[in-house]
């Protein structure tokens, strides 16, 4: 239980902040795709006999990349993009389990999370996986938001953009595999999405923002780990509605015309 | 006397139309040029290639005496100011953040706070920069262009959309950062009584470069004005 609050507050932090830039991007379900193919390093794991998380971290590292460099090269847009990867990663998955023999109870934990499962070294690896990628970003805060912010004014400012986007994407696809055990594969587009939509209704500033995200974001993970807990039901799903109604509860203080 | 930028044999070839054509040009410390040309005349194409977005050209552009295709250095001397600048509407930023965003060193309260009082924006640094009018959002960007103490600003057709007051604002600022600070100006218009009224060189541009020189040359130039103005007309004609 304990490892389970102190991996999931790491996880809601890391969502936050990398989802931030990925929402002001418009790459909002980018984190869905990753998640997507990364079910299919997953089944490779399984298959493998490889510890599945790890063969994630390759797939869907390497899936960023390729999607990142055809975008470019192809001009895909956005969307399409992420469909093309959100699909491939299910099919190669599928495929992958069907050759194997079938679903197993494995496959559904990845599917759907199993944070009240987590062990002593994933919380070892998910406090160090976020404090790298915290200091990444706090090094390079001006660069990551003047290139999110606009990125032709940050390159006439010097700052190399195209590197920047990869290191974007590649801390994405850390975050993303990291945050399985949290809320699944399915599931994890909500948390980069949601508190920060949230967090934009209210904040002026970009650190007022992310403040605020980070804070609905634990609120969130914490309230429905102990409320999951207690009522015996999953946490992905608790987790996830509970930052939904902090949304719509947003949303109707903005309608009710409280929030400027 | 110093040369900022020297422009030679600039050619940009787009794959249907051949954007410009064999510019050269030159421009000096203390110069406030302004860039005139209908639409499509390739004053965008001008600027992105100066400014290292467009490096598909010919001929060569050197700042402060160095090729730019060599070193991207001569960037930190130089303030942009984009045409309209494009960010989502929603984005999380104060004006602080953006001022901000344009400063290279290690964070300088004093300095953000004496760039956004010399612009006139001071009491609007908590307010998110999507709320605010075109006028004051083009002063912000002046200030994140500013905030490094460039030595020349570069701003493209900054004036769409704003009210007039606030152009007045803008041409004051202009003015004063060229005379007092002896910021370097290279500023692109179709306004031709403005460019008349603020700069003191003039570059006619229409894929070609027609004319480069004082301004009072090419003002007392009726036949030149005229070229112009009729060149303009029928590129209007053309767009509409």
């Amino acid at each position: 239980m304990q490892r389970a609050l102190i991996s999931g507050v790491a996880i809601a932090i890391l969502c936050s902040v990398i989802g931030l830039f990925l929402v002001l991007r418009r790459y909002a379900l980018f984190g869905d795709a990753i998640a997507h193919s990364s079910f299919g390093g997953i089944a490779l794991g399984l298959m493998a006999g490889v510890y599945p998380l790890w063969t994630a971290y390759g797939v869907s590292l390497v899936s960023a990349l390729v999607i990142t460099k055809v975008k470019e090269k192809y001009n895909i847009s956005g969307d399409a993009s992420v469909a093309v990867l959100l699909s491939s990663g299910i099919a190669i998955g599928l495929v992958i389990i069907g050759i194997s023999g079938g679903f197993t109870i494995d496959i559904f934990s990845f599917l759907f999370g199993s944070i009240l499962l987590v062990s002593v070294n994933d919380t070892i690896l998910i406090l160090s996986l976020t404090g790298v990628i915290l200091i990444v970003v706090l090094l390079l805060y001006r660069q990551l938001l003047y290139s999110t912010f606009n990125e032709e004014q940050a390159k006439v400012s010097g700052i190399p953009v195209e590197k920047i986007n990869y290191l974007i994407v590649f801390m994405a696809g850390v975050t993303v595999v990291t945050s399985i055990q949290l809320v699944g594969v399915l599931l994890i587009s909500a948390l980069f999405v949601i508190p920060n939509v949230t967090a934009i209704m209210y904040g002026k500033g970009f650190k007022q923002t992310a403040i605020l995200s980070i804070s609905f974001s634990i609120f969130s993970v914490v309230a429905g780990i102990l409320v999951s807990y207690i009522f015996d039901i999953t946490p992905a799903g608790t987790i996830v509605l509970l930052s939904i109604s902090l949304l719509a509860g947003t949303m109707g203080i903005k309608s009710a015309g409280l929030l400027s | 006397m110093l040369n900022i930028v020297e422009i030679e044999h600039l050619t940009v070839q787009y794959p249907d139309v051949k954007a410009l054509d064999d510019v050269s040009f030159t421009v000096n410390k203390g110069d406030f040029l302004g860039i005139i040309g209908p639409n499509g005349a390739g004053k965008s194409t001008l600027f992105a290639s100066m400014l290292g977005l467009n490096t598909k050209y010919k001929g060569k552009i050197k700042f402060f005496g160095q090729d730019i295709r060599k070193s991207k250095d001569y960037l930190k001397e130089i303030g942009y100011v984009p045409q309209k600048p494009i960010f989502e509407k929603n984005f999380p930023a104060t004006v602080n953040d953006v001022v901000q965003m344009g400063l290279r060193q290690e964070s300088d309260a004093n300095k953000i706070d004496e760039i956004l009082q010399q612009l006139w924006i001071h009491e609007l640094s908590k307010r998110r920069i999507g709320e605010l009018s075109g006028g004051q959002q083009q002063r912000v960007f002046i200030a994140k262009a500013l905030v490094n103490n460039p030595k020349l600003l570069i701003l493209d057709e900054p004036i769409t959309g704003i009210d007039q007051q606030s152009i007045e604002l803008f041409y004051s600022i202009l003015r004063e950062l060229n005379s007092k600070q002896k910021i370097t100006i290279i500023w692109s218009s179709h306004d031709l009584d403005a460019v008349n009224q603020h700069a003191n060189h003039v570059a006619c541009l229409n894929r070609k470069l027609f004319f480069h020189g004082e301004s009072d040359e090419f003002f007392e130039n009726d036949e030149l004005v005229k070229q112009y103005s009729e060149a303009s007309m029928q590129e209007h004609m053309h767009h509409h």
